[in-house]
This record gives C-alpha cells, sequence and structure tokens, in this order.
C-alpha cells in the first residue's frame, strides 16, 4: 500500500520573524529580519541603528586628543588597538616619530587585547551552540589580562591609554611580571580549550561544513580578520602593512581553506598561539626610554587626506581624517570590520537551518557598536 | 561501523572534555577568581591607577591648588566639567587675580576619560578609587569639587 500522502493539502509557507533586537544570540541590539520556511532560512536582514551614536559627526567637533576615546566606545573589545589606529593616523599626519619604548608597549598591550577578545569569543561561541561550561573558561583568562589592563591603563575595557605622541603615562612597574605570569598560566590553558571544544563531536558535527564562505566572495564582500583568513584570502594587516613594533618579531598568519564555520574558529584559537608568541618576543626587552613625545596641547594637522589601518581582534580597521588645517578635523571615517562581516551574514546563511545561523553569527565575532558607530 | 563508530567517537569525545571539567570540579576551590563582592567590601583594594571618579585633594588647611586656569575644562570632550571663576584680591600683591569659585563636575557624564587630568599644569585633581556610585536621584552626581571656604594653596602657580 502506498502511504504517501498525494495531493496534500498541507503546505508550509514562507514567514517572517524577527531576531532580536534583544536577543542573547546576537550579541548586542542587533535586529535580524528573518525570512524562513519552517526552520529554513529563506533570508537574513540585519536592520543596523540601534547603537547608532554618530561617533564620526562627533569626531568633527572635538579635537584630536579628544578623538581617541571616542573610539574606545566602538569594539569596545579591541579599545586599546582602536585608539591605537587613531593615534598612528594623527603621528602620521604629523610625521611624528615615537620612541620605540611606546612601539613595543602598543604592540604588547595590543596583542594581550586580541587575547582577551578571542577568550571572550570563545566562551560565547561555545555557549551559542549550547556548551555553557566554556563561557566561564574563557572569562576566567580573560580576568587575568584585564587585571593588568586595570593596573596599567586605569580601566579594564575602555582604556584610553594611547595619546597622540605615545602614552598617557608609563607601565606599572608590575606590569612586565603580570604579563610574564599570565603567558604562563595561558600556556597551560590554551590547549584545555581544543579539549574542551574543539575536538567535541557535537561541536564539529554543528560547526564543520555549515556557513561556507568562499574567497572569492571573501574578497568580494571586503571580509577581514579571521573571518577572511578562515576561507583562506591572506589579509593580516600586521603581516602586509605593520605597524608599531609588528615588523619586529615573527608570527604566522593563520590561514584555513575549508572556509566553514570551523575553520574560522580555528583560525582564532591558533591566532592565540601567535599573539602569545609575539608577547614573549617583546616582553622580555621593552627598550628605555621616554613613554610619550611632546606634541603641542592644540593639534593641528596639515590639510590633506591621511589614512591608517590596523588589525583588531575582529580585522581591518581603517581610520580616514580629512584635514582643513584646523584644529578639528574636517572629516572622519571609520572602516570598521564589523560592518563587512555582517554584510556576509545573508550570504552564508541562506539555505541552513536557524540553529547553523546562530552558530555562523557566532564565528563572524561581531561586536554591535562597531558595526553602528 | 559507522553508526556504532560515531557512537564510540561521541562518548570519547565527551569524556575527553569531561576530563578537564572533572579536575576543576574536584580542584574548585584552587585558583577561583570569583570575588565575593560586596561580603569582601572591607578588604577590596583597587589598583591605584583605578579611574573611579575626579577628585580634587585639600590638606589640613583646607587648601586645594586649582588656580582655575580652565584647562580641564577645555581638555574635557563633553562638557562633564565646569569652572566659575571670579576676579578677586591677591591678598599678597594686592592685585585682583582669576581665582576659582566653584569646580563643578557632573560625575554622571564623565567617560573616565582622564584628559583633564593629564591637562591641569598644578596637579590639583586626581582620580579616586571609589566606584560604588549608584544614587537614586542623579542630581547627587553633580559635585563641587573644591570644598565650601577653601583657598589656593600658598605658592602654586599655572
Ligand atoms: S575624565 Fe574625561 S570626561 Fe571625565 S571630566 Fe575628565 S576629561 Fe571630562
Ligand atoms: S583643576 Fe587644574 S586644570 Fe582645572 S581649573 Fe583647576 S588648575 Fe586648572
Amino acid at each position: 500500500m502506498d502511504t504517501t500522502i498525494k495531493n496534500s493539502n498541507l503546505k508550509s509557507e514562507e514567514y517572517f520573524i524577527n531576531m532580536g533586537p534583544q536577543h542573547p544570540a546576537t550579541h548586542g541590539v542587533l535586529r535580524l529580519l528573518l525570512t524562513i520556511d519552517g526552520e529554513i532560512i529563506k533570508k537574513v536582514e540585519p536592520d543596523l541603528g540601534y547603537i547608532h551614536r554618530s561617533i564620526e559627526k562627533m569626531c568633527e567637533r572635538d579635537s584630536y586628543q579628544q578623538i581617541v576615546h571616542l573610539t574606545d566606545r566602538m569594539d569596545y573589545l579591541s579599545s586599546h588597538i582602536n585608539n591605537e589606529a587613531v593615534c598612528l593616523t594623527v603621528e602620521k599626519a604629523l610625521e611624528l616619530e615615537v620612541p620605540e619604548r611606546v612601539k613595543v608597549i602598543r604592540t604588547i598591550i595590543g596583542e594581550l587585547t586580541r587575547i582577551a577578545s578571542h577568550t571572550l569569543w570563545w566562551g560565547v561561541m561555545g555557549m551559542d551552540v549550547g556548551a555553557l561550561t566554556t563561557y566561564f573558561y574563557g572569562f576566567r583568562d580573560r580576568e587575568m589580562i584585564n587585571d593588568i589592563f586595570e593596573e596599567t591603563c586605569g580601566a579594564r575595557l575602555t582604556m584610553n591609554y594611547n595619546i597622540p605622541g605615545g602614552l598617557m603615562f608609563d607601565i606599572h612597574p608590575n606590569f612586565v611580571k603580570r604579563v610574564k605570569d599570565f603567558i604562563a598560566h595561558f600556556k597551560t590553558k590554551l590547549p584545555e580549550y581544543d579539549t574542551l571544544l574543539s575536538g567535541n563531536v557535537i561541536f564539529q558535527k554543528r560547526t564543520k561544513g555549515v556557513g561556507i564562505l568562499t574567497k572569492e566572495d571573501a574578497i568580494s564582500f571586503g571580509a577581514s580578520g579571521p573571518v577572511g583568513r578562515g576561507s583562506g584570502y591572506s589579509c593580516d594587516v600586521r603581516k602586509h602593512h605593520p605597524y608599531s613594533a609588528l615588523d619586529k618579531v615573527k608570527f604566522k598568519e593563520i590561514l584555513k581553506t575549508e572556509g566553514d564555520t570551523f575553520a574560522r574558529y580555528q583560525v582564532r584559537v591558533e591566532e592565540m598561539w601567535e599573539s602569545l608568541s609575539i608577547i614573549e618576543q617583546l616582553i622580555d626587552n621593552i627598550p628605555e626610554g621616554d613613554y610619550k613625545v611632546a606634541t603641542n596641547a592644540v593639534i593641528k594637522l596639515p590639510k590633506g587626506e591621511f589614512y591608517q589601518k590596523v588589525e583588531t581582534a575582529r580585522g581591518e580597521l581603517g581610520v580616514y581624517v580629512v584635514s582643513t588645517g584646523t584644529k578639528n578635523p574636517y572629516r572622519v571615517k571609520f572602516r570598521s570590520p564589523g560592518f563587512s562581516n555582517i554584510s556576509l551574514l545573508n550570504h552564508i546563511t541562506v539555505g541552513g537551518k536557524i540553529g547553523d545561523l546562530v552558530a555562523t553569527m557566532a564565528t563572524l565575532d561581531i561586536v554591535v557598536p562597531d558595526i553602528d558607530r | 561501523m559507522s553508526y556504532f563508530g560515531d557512537i564510540y567517537k561521541g562518548i570519547k569525545t565527551l569524556l575527553t572534555g569531561m576530563s578537564v571539567t572533572g579536575k576543576y570540579f574536584i580542584t574548585s576551590r584552587k585558583g577561583a577568581i570569583t570575588q565575593q563582592y560586596p561580603d569582601n567590601r572591607d578588604n577590596l583594594k583597587m589598583f591605584d591607577r583605578f579611574r573611579g571618579e575626579v577628585v580634587m585633594p585639600h590638606n589640613e588647611n583646607n587648601e586645594h591648588r586649582c588656580t582655575g586656569c580652565q584647562k580641564c575644562e577645555l581638555a574635557c570632550p563633553n562638557g562633564t566639567i565646569e569652572i566659575i571663576w571670579d576676579r578677586q584680591i591677591d591678598p599678597e600683591t594686592g592685585k585682583k587675580k582669576k581665582m576659582i569659585d566653584k569646580h563643578i563636575y557632573h560625575l554622571g557624564m564623565c567617560t573616565m576619560c582622564g584628559l583633564c587630568i593629564e591637562a591641569c599644569p598644578t596637579d590639583a585633581i586626581k582620580w579616586a578609587q571609589n566606584f560604588e556610585n549608584s544614587v537614586y536621584d542623579r542630581t547627587k552626581l553633580t559635585r563641587v569639587l573644591n570644598k565650601p571656604g577653601s583657598k589656593l594653596m600658598p605658592g602654586v602657580e599655572d
């Protein structure tokens, strides 16, 4: 007997739901308009603007010293690197050479920031696919870095430690010791990340072959950071356009060719090892010297356009400043990595399941204030 | 093979992961980073550089170091600091001189960027490590940093 129902009246139809703006899996106030058919995703439209603070416009009002602290509030998980980007742009425009000490300290703190960001991401990534334990492990290691920041910079997240011309104050006497303690600690803990999550069969089944991004698409969508490198697109600004002390250190650019969620995951985990090795190469020989060079109290950039890019934990951040020679910029534009990376979301999730959307979004590692600014 | 192989592999990786968590389950007390706030208030010490709020230290004679030069007000990105000043007769020279009347600080607006403290030529203001700032009425967050009746410390010039 044929049991299939013929000419059935049961049919599924497309419908539309909101995910966010208050949804734990969207990591902030991001609203996704999902068109779904059953559990299959037909379309994902990110709706931005819930945390837009017009930072670029505020920059036009502020002096160059004041701009720096606004960038803390963009990608708050790589605040130091954002600050550095603005300072490097201003220093480039003024043709100011900062002391070696400043460069080395900036690089060390920058890499610590990257590790802190990646550990947090790792914890949240596990949580997004249902492994709550990872969250606590990630935060445990990040806590040590936050303590280092708090002791030296005075704040844990929005540090504002850079100023055009150098650093606001010298590193704390405990800094080197604490960083070394952290390296020793983290070297024993990082293998646990693999034991706990990377090797897990459930995790691999949720992530392998999901959300595939080809290299061509990565380039044409402007993907950067671990998202691009997970698809084999060599886009590490630290490698191609080294800034600060990054030209003096040896490190590998992690590239994976699979382009799926698991590849992006592996890139980030392996990047933590590379960041550790960069810090290790620098921490023992921080050169003596001044921690800043004096600038005028009122900084005026020469007339012209200036651009500097850096690699934040999420990818390429570009700072573009147009100056008319006054004490305020005429226009500031930030090319934020999160904005280009979120534009990929529709492309790589269509046809997949809702559960995969969450896992894929976790490896895009978006920070919503960075997208909205 | 593959069906039972999958089950075997699944259980194996599960146990590998649990060996990590199990280790911490047994040694959980050691290396715990949880802070028992607010129970540990008495011995909770913040780092010296921690940015809690901007304060103006006074000495025992109720004297501060602020000359009223307004450099902090200019350095502040968002108008958190307002200086109200006056020209008063300097008792030493007998000439009229710019003197601070009120140094108003809106804690609720402060972004803790530290630019004011960097800008101050006489080190009149500094960071305090207090972080318990929640109040029921936001007007309480507006503070006058120089104490009533306070004077400029003799010998401080900008
Ligand atoms: S810390 Fe920054 S925001 Fe706060 S008062 Fe000083 S300059 Fe203004
Ligand atoms: S606190 Fe310092 S910068 Fe501000 S008005 Fe007083 S002396 Fe000037």
